[in-house]
């Protein structure tokens, strides 16, 4: 991702005054493609992520890790702004994409910052009255996406990267839920390839599959990261061992360790960690 | 070995326990089914013969003229027919529809979407809401009478569907904000996720969703005006004449039966039974007829050139 090709949706979103900042500033931060900053998220009075800061690295898969409760998904829904969405729940602290915009700026508006940012849920929630077509072409043609043509070879394009075209490409017309669990969780996939996002938000996506299915969607995930940046949260730590570049060990609502996972597996610096890789507790 | 025979004691109690409820069970489960068809004959039989009595007396008074003229004078050799009455209910349903149909499913949609929980303002609506659904539908009619007939100087095909859409209303909003209701979060955040706009997600994604919920409850409201005479008579009035205009009086069958019925004649009586089955066939053809236009006409397939 190169500073002139940001990949905007929205040009307002765009901060002018940051744009002015010295430019090795930028190029340092430019490295990280989201940078959170003393994060803290609560649910009512629930205080769910204590100061998190965390610089997520572009074209890797991170994976965050922890016990239930620990606050994983919380986090990776304040990365698109999702956690707001439920009642009562706050957010505050600073989400830096591409070292260029703060998503938790006054300026920047919470629709439009998901067409950024991708979400795969737990359990595959395709839109349950429409076909697999019409499912990967929605997030396109309710934002306004009129050409047919682009938005035929967008499905098709999105269908090939969640590794699901094959299966589907005579049956487009059917619809989205008569497929199996495995499939419906690659076409949301593909409905959240189709808005052409930069980073993938992956919240536990296999803990509702069985292992085949799983094994797909991780090998997607390898795939997937050359083009985008993958951060996904996950309950199975052979899973985060294979499928991500770089761990995050979340615990009570702080960050414990972050590193390569190779460091996190074999020498976590930090006896919490150590406790949970091992299966001590968690 | 103290411990495995307490454990073996307490398997046998428990076992025990079970053995002496599964003949209570079967008995219950024999019980409880026979409540069932119990209850399902008592719907059905007042049910069935009233259906069935219409259909024996009515059935030989459908003409063609019965179904295509208007009422003969009083005293001509001729009896005509209903038909004033037939194209009038379907205006005034029609009509009361194209009002109560929309503002009841977006009052539902405001209920289950915009305004969750219990706050004061959608508390008030909702208990407004039940309160008009238990409203006897002759105050609807004097409110319609005082509205709309007062003060325009007329009894109007209007002032009728303005009293039927407010039977409509509240029947229309609590399926709709039930059906609502029932749609899975994990959808909306679906479309929240692709960032579509929120009233988007609302009617193209949601609401297609509760379609077939927010059609039954259309078809029930429908179902319930379509017989409702008390309205009627304050606000149509009823007449021997055709639809002439939206501020004239017009027949409807509710009322068109309602008069034969209390003429003492027995081709009047034989007309009225005729007027009731065509009225209930009209119900049943407007539902089935909602149902198949709003079905999923299929997916459609826009990926001809892929």
């Amino acid at each position: 991702m190169t500073p002139e090709n940001e990949g905007f949706l929205d040009g307002s979103l765009l901060n002018p005054s940051s744009k002015k900042g010295n430019d090795l500033h930028l190029k340092q931060e430019q490295r990280h493609k989201v940078s959170i900053k003393n994060l803290d998220a609560w649910f009512g009075t629930k205080q769910a992520l204590k100061n998190i800061n965390l610089d997520i690295k572009p074209n890797a898969a991170t994976a965050i890790i922890g016990p239930s409760g620990c606050g994983k998904t919380t986090l990776i829904r304040c990365l698109n702004r999702m956690h707001e969405m439920t009642p009562g729940a706050t957010a505050k602290g600073h989400i830096i994409i591409d070292g260029d915009v703060d998503i938790y700026d006054k300026s920047v508006d919470p629709v439009i910052i998901k067409r950024r940012i991708g979400m795969v849920f737990q359990k595959p929630n395709p839109f349950p009255t429409m076909s697999i077509y019409d499912n990967v072409s929605a997030g396109l043609k309710l934002n306004g996406v009129k050409d047919k043509r682009l938005i035929n070879d967008i499905v098709k394009e999105s269908l090939e990267g969640a590794a699901l075209w094959d299966e589907v490409k005579d049956e487009l017309d059917k619809p989205g839920i008569g497929l199996s669990g495995g499939q419906q969780q690659r076409l949301c996939i593909a409905r959240a390839l189709a808005m052409q996002p930069e980073v993938l938000l992956m919240d536990e996506p296999t803990s509702a599959l069985d292992p085949i299915a799983s094994s797909k969607i991780e090998e997607l995930v390898h795939v997937l990261k050359k083009e985008l940046t993958i951060i996904t949260v996950t309950h199975n730590m052979l899973q985060a061992a294979r499928v991500s570049d770089y761990t995050a060990f979340m615990y009570l609502g702080e960050l414990i360790e972050y590193g390569p996972t190779s460091q996190i597996f074999k020498t976590p610096q930090k006896e919490l960690t150590e406790r949970y890789i091992s299966g001590k507790f968690g | 070995m103290h411990e495995n025979e307490q454990i073996s004691g307490n398997r046998r109690k428990i076992q025990d326990i079970m053995l002496r409820h599964s003949s209570k069970r079967r008995l219950m489960d024999k019980i409880v089914s026979a409540l069932a068809v119990v209850g399902v004959l008592a719907a059905i039989i007042p049910l069935a013969s009233i259906l069935l009595e219409v259909i024996k007396n009515g059935a030989s008074a459908i003409t063609i003229e019965l179904v295509t003229q208007p009422p003969g004078a009083i005293g001509s050799a001729t009896s005509g027919g209903i038909a004033p009455a037939i194209q009038g209910t379907l205006i005034v349903i029609g009509l009361a529809t194209l009002i109560g149909a929309p503002v009841g499913i977006l009052t539902g949609i405001f209920l289950s979407e915009f305004a969750p929980g219990n706050g004061l303002f959608p508390s008030a609506v909702r208990l407004f809401s039940d309160v008009l659904i238990g409203l006897p539908s002759v105050v609807i009619g004097i409110v319609g009478y005082l509205t709309i007939v007062l003060t325009t100087g007329s009894f109007s095909v209007l002032a009728g569907a303005f009293s039927l859409s407010i039977i409509m209303i509240p029947i229309v909003v609590r399926i709709t904000e039930e059906t609502l209701k029932i749609v899975p979060n994990s959808i909306r955040e679906a479309g929240q996720s692709l960032g579509i706009a929120k009233w988007k997600i609302t009617l193209f994604i949601v609401l297609k969703s509760a379609k077939s919920g927010v059609i039954t409850g259309i078809v029930l409201a429908i179902s319930r005006i379509a017989g409702e005479t008390a309205p009627l008579i304050m606000t149509i009035l009823g007449t021997s004449l055709f639809f002439s205009s939206f501020t004239n009086p017009v027949d409807a069958l509710p009322l068109r039966i309602w008069r034969l019925a209390s003429q003492p004649y027995d081709s009047a009586h034989s007309q009225g039974w005729g007027a009731a089955l065509i009225l209930i066939i009209v119900v049943m053809i407007l539902s089935m007829a909602l149902r198949l236009l709003t079905q999923r006409k299929g997916f459609k397939v826009k990926a001809s050139h892929v």
